[in-house]
């Protein structure tokens, strides 16, 4: 859908030949921090900006030669919510569909329908600087899908919504990926990305750094952990050392902290084995556990940096950058060297 | 979220969108999206309408005695046509700050990413700009008829006059319209389009005779199109030869409202954001 899409604002590449692709009936999620891309490629692919280098089709429609054609396919959700607040709900939805060039009566059926699916009929008659955010967001999506498009856009759908909102909007959008509309999502949370998408390109500096399925992007770092409290940091060493034929990579010690961390391939009966192991060797542990890597873990892996600050997580219960993310980096690394 | 529609099957449209009819269509949409909202913020259309009229009231009622016009016994005569003149021009500002508004809050994205005639988003909020205009003056040219303001020539004539104000009026609509689509911001758009009106309407015949002003400024005052168009349609409402002033008048509203529509038309639709 995209190829080598390259844009340049004055001396800051956006993007530097991007290519991807989304299967019908698919969520593609443009992963990356803020200034990635990714609003860029989005607005390349909307028509709405001319990209210096590259191609992009949608059903075929070439975007930049037949910007008038394509736009009947698509519909976009921007970063803010476009709605006009002196309509109301319906009038909002009844003006895109006019715009659309949907007939007067088709575009007020579809207009009810939308209301009804959105949740929003009760207040359609309401006008829209009533709406609370998470029903602008609605709406604003409502109105993208009135013409129903061939893509949605969704262009970081839930930045700047409060937590509640935000899983509410994860359910209009989950609802809308099992029904089948093909939705390219950007976004620079790990989490959102993680639930919504089929599939992930991660975008760092106008690059697309890594792509796959959420699970094939864990994997890359490592994908289990074991992690083991001690009672005295001083046995991290020799904890390691021990564990090592279990490893994926060499465990590492968390400074400051008595938690070692070893990636592992299978969680199968990992943790009766590695205190198995611990006993014999005479450590004394508070505890063992496991936990899947996120895909902080992998964002760290992918660019030596923490996803941005602490807005990313919220439900990582390791908190941004945590010490799984410095232990997949370094064994990333040496995937890396042994390849 | 209940029915899980067809992902494949496009909504039912009609025919191409291109085409004269279409695009005259997709302006009406646009300029409705603005009326509709005309009535429910009755708010902003009093504060459009009151400040001219403390204007008008001001000037007859403050200056009034002391400002001698020459060829003009009433003073009210000679001003209230100029205050007509700068209130239709004021009101070409909403412009500035709509469109500016429809940038930032991302409508004018959501707008061009639809298969419609993208200077609709302008032709439209244009024309409802001069239909509040009217109403504007509607209530303006009431109050200055209870303070004692006449139309002297025919009713034809008075008529010419108020068409030509609105002309002029929406000629600057259009410039207005240019510095929406080219200002970041709100505020900016606001402050921007007040700096040049404030001049423009100030150094004219609006409030004096031009003569009256320091020999410098004189000349710029005359030659003013909006002296030009404020003296014609002060002839006209009072039942004077307006002269070459009224074509020359009409050719700055033609002439500027093609250049300037031209101009923010394009910029608005461009792909280079």
């Amino acid at each position: 859908m995209a190829q080598g899409l390259s844009k340049r604002f004055g001396e800051t590449e956006a993007l530097v030949g991007v290519d991807f692709e989304i299967q019908r009936g698919k969520v593609l999620g443009l992963l990356g921090p803020n200034g990635a891309g990714k609003t860029t490629a989005v607005r390349i692919l909307c028509t709405l900006l001319e990209p210096d280098a590259g191609r992009a089709l949608i059903d075929g429609i070439d975007v930049i030669a037949e910007p008038r054609r394509a736009r009947a396919r698509i519909g976009l959700t921007g970063q803010f919510a476009a709605v006009e607040e002196r309509l109301t709900g319906f009038e909002n939805l009844q003006h895109v569909g006019r715009l659309f060039h949907l007939r007067t009566s088709e575009a007020r059926r579809r207009a009810r329908e939308l209301l009804e699916r959105f949740d929003l009929e009760e207040v359609g008659d309401r006008v829209a600087k009533t709406y609370s955010g998470g029903m602008r967001r609605r709406l604003d999506i409502a109105m993208s899908l009135i013409g129903r498009p061939s893509v949605l856009f969704l262009d970081e759908p839930t930045t700047g919504l409060d937590p509640r909102s935000r899983l509410g909007m994860w359910d209009v959008i989950e609802e809308l990926g099992r029904g089948g509309t093909t939705t390219l999502l950007t976004t620079q949370y790990l989490d959102e990305a993680d639930r919504l998408a089929d599939e992930i390109v991660v975008i760092d500096h106008g690059k697309a750094i890594a792509r796959g399925t959420a699970d094939d992007l864990k994997r890359r770092v490592g994908g289990e952990l074991v992690e083991v409290v001690l009672a005295d940091p001083a046995d991290a060493g020799r904890v390691i050392d021990l564990l090592e034929h279990r490893a994926l990579a060499r465990g590492q010690a968390v400074p400051g902290t008595s938690v070692v961390t070893i990636p592992v391939e299978d969680l199968t009966g990992i943790v009766p084995a590695v205190v198995r192991d611990l006993d014999a060797g005479g450590i004394r542990v508070l505890d063992v556990g496991t936990r899947r890597s996120t895909l902080d873990d992998v964002f760290f892996a992918l660019t030596g940096r923490p996803a941005e600050d602490g807005q990313s997580a919220g439900d990582s219960e390791d908190g941004p950058g945590s010490e799984a993310a410095q232990l997949a980096a370094s064994h990333q690394a040496q995937l890396e060297a042994r390849s | 979220m209940t029915a899980i529609e067809s992902p494949t099957r496009p909504a039912v449209r009609q025919e191409t969108p291109s085409g004269l009819v279409w695009s005259i269509r997709d302006c009406w949409t646009e300029a409705s999206r603005h009326l509709r909202a005309l009535p429910r913020n009755p708010e902003v259309l009093a504060f459009s309408t009151i400040q001219p009229v403390m204007f008008v009231l001001l000037f007859a009622y403050v200056f009034g005695g002391s400002i001698n016009v020459p060829g003009y016994d009433d003073y009210n005569q000679f001003l209230i046509p100029g205050i007509f003149a700068q209130t239709v021009l004021f009101g070409s500002t909403f412009a500035a700050v709509g469109l500016a508004e429809d940038l930032s809050k991302g409508i004018a994205d959501r707008l061009r990413s639809l298969p419609m005639f993208e200077p609709a988003v302008l032709i439209g909020r244009t024309f409802a700009d001069l239909i509040r205009n009217l109403i504007t003056f509607v209530v303006m040219l009431a109050v200055a008829f209870a303070i004692g303001f006449r139309f002297e020539g025919t009713l034809g004539e008075a008529l010419a006059a108020t068409l030509l104000l609105l002309a002029f009026a929406y000629a600057f609509t259009w410039v207005n319209a240019l510095l929406g689509v080219s200002v970041g911001s709100v505020e900016a758009a606001n402050s921007a389009s007040f700096t040049w009106i404030f001049p423009l309407t100030f150094v004219s015949s609006a409030f004096v005779d031009p003569s009256s002003m320091p020999s410098w400024l004189e000349p710029i005052a005359r030659n003013n199109p909006f002296t030009i168009a404020t003296n014609a349609v002060r002839a006209l409402y009072n039942g004077r030869a307006a002269g070459s002033d009224l074509w020359l008048a009409l050719a700055w509203a033609v002439g500027i409202t093609l250049v300037f529509a031209f101009l923010a038309s394009r910029k608005f639709t461009s792909s280079t954001r």
